[in-house]
Parts: C-alpha cells; sequence; structure tokens
C-alpha cells in the first residue's frame, strides 16, 4: 500500500509510531500530484518547498522526543478563499490573481501551529460562487471518478484532491451546499459545521451569515480529528460561538438503536435522479435494520428555500465585494475618475457568475426593492428555521439527499444559472438555518459515479453527524471506495 | 405576481455596482436575471404577517473587546498589495470634479 493511499487517522497513527517521516508522507502526495493534477487540476498553486520545510521540522521535533498533536506531519489541501501569510489566495479570480494576504487566517494558524504541512491552494468556483468549479477564472477541474464531469463546486479542488489521493485531508468552505455537494459528486466525506462553530476570520467573505470553513475527508474520523482542531471560539471573528470547542474523540460508535432519524421528503421527490434516491431509502432501511426509528418528514419551504438563498447571498455578496475596487489589492485599471476606475476594475476583475450575483444582489437591496425582496427572504429564512426547530424536538437527525443527481458533465449546466443553482437544492435550506450538516457516500449509481446522502443535526451535533456517517462507512457493502485512475508518467 | 423584466433595470442596477458591461453581456444577464428573479420572487406567494426577518441565526450579544492599544499590521504589510502607491500612500484618480487624470 502507498502512503498516499491512508487515511489522516492511519498516516497519524504512522508517523507516532515512526513508522514512516513526516517528509515520507509529504513526498508520497507530491508525487502523487505530479503525476495526477496535470489532468485533474484540482490544485491553483502547489507549496512543495513549504510542505517539505514543515515535515522537516515535524520529523526533527519527533526526534528530539517534543509531544506533538496527532495532525503533525499530515498534509492538507487548503481551498483558495482561506488567508495564508505570503501565500497567493485567488478565490480563483482574476481580480485576486496577484493578492498575497498580509496575515493567516484563524484555521491556517491552527493547522501550521500543529505542523500540518500545506500541499497546495485548491481550485475553486470564482469567490465560491457556483457549483461545478467551472466558474474558476483559471481553469475547470475534473471529476477524478470521470474526467469529462465537474466535481461539483464551490469546493470542488479540495473534494477532487481528497477523492483522488492528492491530500488526504483539505479544507473548504460551505455557503450553501459549497462542502456537500462536491464532497458527494467525489465520493468523499463533507461536513459543514454549525454557523459559529469554526472561525471566518480569514475566509474571504462572500455571505457572512452563511459562510462557514468546513473538512473535505476520506472518513468521518478523519473529519473529527480536523473539526477538533479548527473549532472553537475565535475573539477575531464576531459571529465566534463562544464554547464551540470539539473534543477528538475516536469512539464514533453510534447509539442507532435509540436513533431518531427524520427521512426528508422533498429529497425522495420524482425530479431527483431514481438511483440517488433509492441510495438514500436504502440508508433508512439499513437504519431501522439495526433499531433506530425512522419516520418521514417535510421541509415544505424547500423550494422557497432556493429563492430566500438566491435573494439573500447575492445581497450579502453585493456588499461584501464592494470592497474590489482596485484601491487597496488586487487587479486594477486606469480611470478617468475614480468612478470609471471603480467600474471598469470591476467590470474586468470578476467573472460572470459574480457579476450576475452582484447585479442581483445591488437590485435586491436597492430602494423600492428592498421590502419584496431581501425583507422578505430573510423572513422566509425565520420560517425555515422555524420548520427546523420544530422537528428536532422529535428527531436527532434529519437524513436526504445531498444533491440530486450524480456529478454532471462540464459544460452541461453553464449556460443555464438557474439549473445550476438546483444543483444545491438540498443543502440550502439548513444553510439558511446554521446548522451542521455532512454528506457522505450513499452508493455507486449504475453509471460509475459516487452518490451522496445529507445528514442534518441540530446546533453543536456534529457528534450526530459523525457516529452516523461512521456507522455508514462501516456498513457499506459496495466498493470501490476510490476512483480507479491510471495515468502514465508525463502522459 | 408581475413578470420580472430585468432589461429596464440593467443599466441601473449596473451603475449601482459600479460595474462596467459591455453590450453584449448587458443583453445576455438581463435575461438571466429576469429567470433568477421570477424564481426567486416566488417567496412572494408565503404569508409572512408577524413573521420577524433573520439576519443572522446566532442568538449572541454584540461582541466587544476591551478599549486597549494592540499592535496592527504594518504600513509596508498594508500596502504591499496595493496597486499603485507614492510615499507610503495609495494613489488614486481624481475624485472631486470631472477633470481628466493626473496621473
Amino acid at each position: 500500500m502507498e502512503l498516499f493511499e491512508n487515511t489522516a487517522v492511519e498516516l497519524s497513527r504512522l508517523l507516532r509510531t515512526k513508522e514512516v517521516s513526516a517528509v515520507d508522507v509529504v513526498r508520497s502526495f507530491l508525487e502523487r500530484i505530479e503525476l495526477l493534477d496535470p489532468h485533474l487540476k484540482a490544485f491553483i498553486i502547489r507549496t512543495p518547498d513549504m510542505a517539505f520545510n514543515t515535515a522537516k521540522e515535524v520529523d526533527n521535533r519527533r526526534i528530539r522526543g517534543e509531544e506533538m498533536h496527532p495532525l503533525a506531519g499530515v498534509p492538507v489541501a487548503i481551498k483558495d478563499n482561506i488567508s495564508t501569510l505570503d501565500l497567493p489566495t485567488t478565490c480563483a479570480s482574476r481580480i485576486l490573481e496577484n493578492y498575497i494576504p498580509p496575515y493567516d487566517a484563524t484555521v491556517i494558524a491552527a493547522l501550521k501551529n500543529v505542523g500540518m504541512p500545506f500541499l497546495g491552494k485548491t481550485n475553486m468556483d470564482e469567490f465560491a460562487m457556483g457549483s461545478s468549479t467551472e466558474n474558476s477564472a483559471f481553469f475547470p477541474t475534473c471529476n477524478p471518478w470521470d474526467l469529462s464531469r465537474v466535481p461539483g463546486g464551490s469546493s470542488g479542488g479540495s473534494a477532487a484532491a481528497v477523492s483522488a489521493a492528492m491530500a488526504p485531508l483539505a479544507l473548504g468552505s460551505d455557503t450553501g451546499g459549497s462542502i456537500r455537494q462536491p464532497a458527494s459528486f467525489c465520493g468523499v466525506t463533507g461536513l459543514r459545521p454549525t454557523y459559529g462553530r469554526v472561525s471566518r476570520y480569514g475566509l474571504v467573505a462572500f455571505a457572512s451569515s452563511l459562510d462557514q470553513v468546513g473538512t473535505i475527508t476520506l472518513t468521518a474520523l478523519d473529519s473529527a480529528l480536523l473539526l477538533s482542531l479548527i473549532a472553537g471560539y475565535d475573539p477575531l471573528d464576531s459571529t465566534s460561538l463562544p464554547g464551540s470547542e470539539f473534543d477528538y474523540t475516536d469512539d464514533l460508535e453510534p447509539d442507532i438503536k435509540n436513533l431518531r432519524v427524520g427521512l426528508i421528503k422533498q429529497h425522495l421527490s420524482a425530479d431527483f435522479d431514481q438511483e440517488v434516491t433509492d441510495a438514500v431509502l436504502k440508508a433508512a432501511s439499513i437504519l431501522e435494520e439495526y433499531g433506530a426509528e425512522v419516520q418521514e418528514v417535510s421541509l415544505p419551504l424547500t423550494d422557497y428555500g432556493l429563492g430566500a438563498y438566491y435573494l439573500i447571498a447575492p445581497s450579502e455578496a453585493s456588499s461584501n465585494l464592494g470592497r474590489y475596487d482596485g484601491v487597496r489589492y488586487g487587479y486594477a485599471v486606469n480611470g478617468e475618475n475614480i468612478e470609471d476606475m471603480f467600474s471598469r476594475t470591476r467590470g474586468e476583475g470578476f467573472g460572470p457568475e459574480v457579476k450576475r450575483r452582484i447585479m442581483i444582489g445591488t437590485y435586491a437591496l436597492s430602494a423600492g426593492y428592498y421590502d419584496a425582496y431581501y425583507l422578505q427572504a430573510m423572513k422566509v429564512r425565520t420560517l425555515i428555521r422555524n420548520d427546523y426547530k420544530a422537528l428536532f424536538n422529535d428527531f436527532d437527525i434529519l437524513l436526504g439527499a445531498a444533491s440530486p443527481t450524480p456529478a454532471f458533465k462540464i459544460g452541461e449546466k453553464t449556460d443555464d444559472p438557474l439549473q445550476m443553482y438546483l444543483s444545491d437544492i438540498c443543502n440550502i435550506t439548513d444553510s439558511l438555518a446554521g446548522l451542521p450538516s455532512l454528506a457522505v457516500l450513499s452508493g455507486i449509481h449504475s453509471s460509475g459515479l459516487p452518490m451522496g446522502m445529507q445528514l442534518t443535526a441540530s446546533p453543536m451535533q456534529e457528534i450526530m453527524l459523525l457516529k452516523t456517517a461512521n456507522f455508514f462507512e462501516k456498513s457499506r457493502d459496495f466498493s470501490p471506495l476510490r476512483p480507479v485512475l491510471e495515468f502514465s508518467e508525463g502522459g | 405576481m408581475m413578470p420580472v423584466n430585468f432589461h429596464k433595470e440593467v443599466d441601473y442596477v449596473a451603475r449601482l455596482a459600479r460595474l462596467t458591461l459591455e453590450p453584449a453581456e448587458k443583453e445576455r444577464m438581463a435575461g438571466q436575471l429576469s429567470d433568477i428573479l421570477q424564481t426567486a420572487c416566488r417567496i412572494q406567494e408565503l404569508d409572512t404577517t408577524g413573521i420577524e426577518p433573520t439576519s443572522h441565526v446566532l442568538d449572541l450579544p454584540v461582541a466587544l473587546r476591551d478599549d486597549v492599544n494592540r499592535p496592527s499590521l504594518s504600513l509596508d504589510r498594508v500596502l504591499q498589495n496595493a496597486p499603485r502607491q507614492e510615499k507610503n500612500y495609495i494613489r488614486v484618480p481624481r475624485i472631486t470634479g470631472s477633470g481628466h487624470n493626473d496621473q
């Protein structure tokens, strides 16, 4: 078995027992990246020197017998909207192509602090706006299971990297599905933590009331390990939750017998791929078999949630992206006057989807439309939260699909933004409610592509999601878990 | 519910957003935004009488820190990404009046 095939938990064990060095581990993943990434294009920037330096330091500290974090020496890939000191952070946008952050995001500082080598920054939809990673200003990323298909988005580079064993772990961000949908398209485990559980300081803002940093991993146990490192209160983020630390435990044995599971009716829609819904139903029956109490529940505002989301998120984005004006950082175009300079800089610097969202948001917030669009959307958000609150009185977790279909073809939806948005229909409502939500493999489609199911819990109940996902991973009766990738050297 | 026609709005909104759009881009975007808003504005069907808007999911008090000095980024760090600068200032085109840029 090659080193790059291991989970993070296994790599951690191999490192701690000194069976392998951090330099060996880093070398294994970098060679894998060198071989595969020319085809997959998951990374915007690779950072081999930085990775080796960190690994060497970790190895030296271990030789000296220093106490180390379990993730010391375990490499990680980072979505390119998370600020890294002295390392480009582009958000896959022309407007930030040459931007070098003068500081680290809080999550990055946490990773550095324990000695996790950085493999590189991963591709994404520009400013995390999209569901396929095709909105990257640089290049699209391919799905490792089928190179003619998208990896999902916006964290498509991170999901593809973990799926193809180019990284054992990755950080992503999820505003309305951007971790869970690509995780499901690539057959890996994606966790969106409770809003406020992980610091947003240094995450380039898209929609501040929705954005959350999370994990993309091979297993629930790996997610638990990485979450324990990045969760917790951060005074630098005014929306950080006090007491939100997550204690890592390798005991993810769930009490399925007493689990009350709500099966979301709207995710069994006839509009969804039949095999996707069948896989969700099968998961529900496995839970029942092990003693869980499964009952169909309704989230009647699911369709309206999409509408509310596509008013709220663009409204916040139109405000947040006001900062890109060519003055303090980023791409800049000369203008006859300052307004001309702003408008031309933004017109040339932003890609089509970002412009669409800025336009929708600006419109929804403008005089005369505010009440009908933005205010109404925020009220619908309250109704959605109320629905979830009522459900969580009677249920521990909600089960549904992670996306209506497996990965679609590159180019299939690029001309129809609305169809692209519908790809996130399963991920929107729990985002609006700020709930923790996780996507995990539910089965392999007859097309050979992975399919995902989604588990959602009440605030701060990530442990419930991780335990249930761990249960499914153990009860899996299908293979393979990895895409088969065969490229010749230099091919 | 009235149909959304974004064609009439596109110039005005682009100006508000400080976004230069090419004519072809405007035309395409107006069509797409009409469709998107048509779907989004279905939320107007819902009765939200007496419902408080959610601007944020956390019921947290406003986070305040102690009013004490602490180090901030150094000047060279603050300016490291500024496209045009001169003597530790950021340079921009003329802000007042409509005269030509003096750069």
